[in-house]
């Protein structure tokens, strides 16, 4: 006897991811899920953004690491409201832990919502989050081989920041290979190259954020 | 892929069914993208474990990798595009439209009735 059921397989995640991206569109709150390497550089580049765009855009983070909430301090810093999910292994968020940490943030107040995913270019490119958008972040210091070694987590980003540019003069890096590799498996996303260090670029990233608020 | 994860979620829906019908299974056809691949091979190592004792053992899963349509953007040609040799099979280009990624999906099963 044979039962046709074309059900998604990790369902339970993909209904929770729904609801989610329910609440963000009913409030009507950009969410991004903010995917890269450790150590690339997105907590700086968030603090950095919050703290530009400081009366101009109301942001919320929900930070995503194995241990400590070193993390969520550093975004708390800004003044911003962080909540840290400590997954104590797990090397991904699922839609469910965001559910709850959404729960301990005045999450509806906000415009934007960033959900810094852990460190890895593997496993949380599977997992929607209900996000709006997908980021990733790139560090020049990483290598210029990434984007052909990790091609699912390339492939489903809406916006890549090459981030700490201002190393590329010391470091074997090339730029132009990076954006081919990128170009072999996303045809849309778009590309920013800077610092949130020096600065250097920062506003092409925050006139893309923005842009995309209005659509919302 | 979270192969094990993948393998928890298929055998609950599969036993759900088999139970439902009061059947065995005996196999399932499941296929994913190109960016979400499954290893196959860490994926029956997983499911066998859990089917071991169960509706589900001895079953054969048969995993199709549902190949991503791309258009190259230099000369025009249509092709399935394979991650692991993306280039244009035409020109060697590499840049192209894409079509949408297959979704990861446990597409049938296949029941055998137990003889009461």
């Amino acid at each position: 006897m044979k039962i046709s059921l074309n059900k998604k397989i990790l369902d339970k995640n993909e209904e929770c991811a729904l609801q989610n991206s329910e609440f963000f569109a009913d409030n009507n709150i950009v969410c991004l899920n903010v995917i890269s390497s450790p150590g690339s550089g997105k907590t700086t580049t968030l603090s950095r953004t919050i703290l530009d765009l400081n009366g101009e855009v109301k942001i919320a983070v929900i930070e995503g690491d194995i241990r400590t909430d070193t993390d969520a301090q550093k975004i708390r810093a800004t003044g911003a409201n962080a909540v840290q999910i400590e997954t104590k292994g797990s090397c991904h968020l699922s839609a469910q832990q965001v559910s709850g940490a959404l729960t301990a943030i005045p999450a509806a107040e906000m415009d934007v919502i960033f959900i810094e995913n852990v460190g890895n270019l593997v496993c949380p490119s599977d997992f929607a989050l209900g996000e709006d958008l997908r980021v990733v972040v790139l560090s020049v210091p990483e290598g210029d081989d990434k984007p052909i070694k990790y091609p699912g987590t390339f492939a489903k980003a809406d916006v890549i920041l090459i981030n700490k540019i201002d190393l590329i003069d010391y470091i074997d890096f090339d730029l132009e290979r990076v954006i081919a590799d990128i170009r072999a498996v996303n045809d849309k996303a778009e590309m920013f190259q800077l610092s949130a260090t020096t600065g250097q670029g920062m506003e092409n990233w925050y006139g893309w954020l923005k842009s995309k608020m209005n659509q919302s | 892929m979270h192969e094990t994860m993948v393998a928890q979620s298929i055998f609950e829906t599969i036993v759900g069914q088999a139970n439902e019908h009061k059947a065995r299974a005996v196999e399932a056809i499941i296929s994913c993208g190109q960016f979400n691949p499954i290893n196959d091979e860490v994926l029956n190592f997983a499911f066998d474990l859990l089917a071991k004792g169960s509706v589900c053992e001895g079953m054969k899963l048969h995993i199709k990798h549902i190949p991503l349509s791309a258009v190259c953007k230099e000369c025009g040609k249509k092709f399935d595009y394979d991650v692991y040799k993306p280039g244009c099979p035409d020109c060697n280009s590499m840049e192209f439209d894409f079509k949408e990624d297959a979704p990861l999906l446990l597409e049938d099963i296949e029941l055998e009735l137990i003889d009461k």
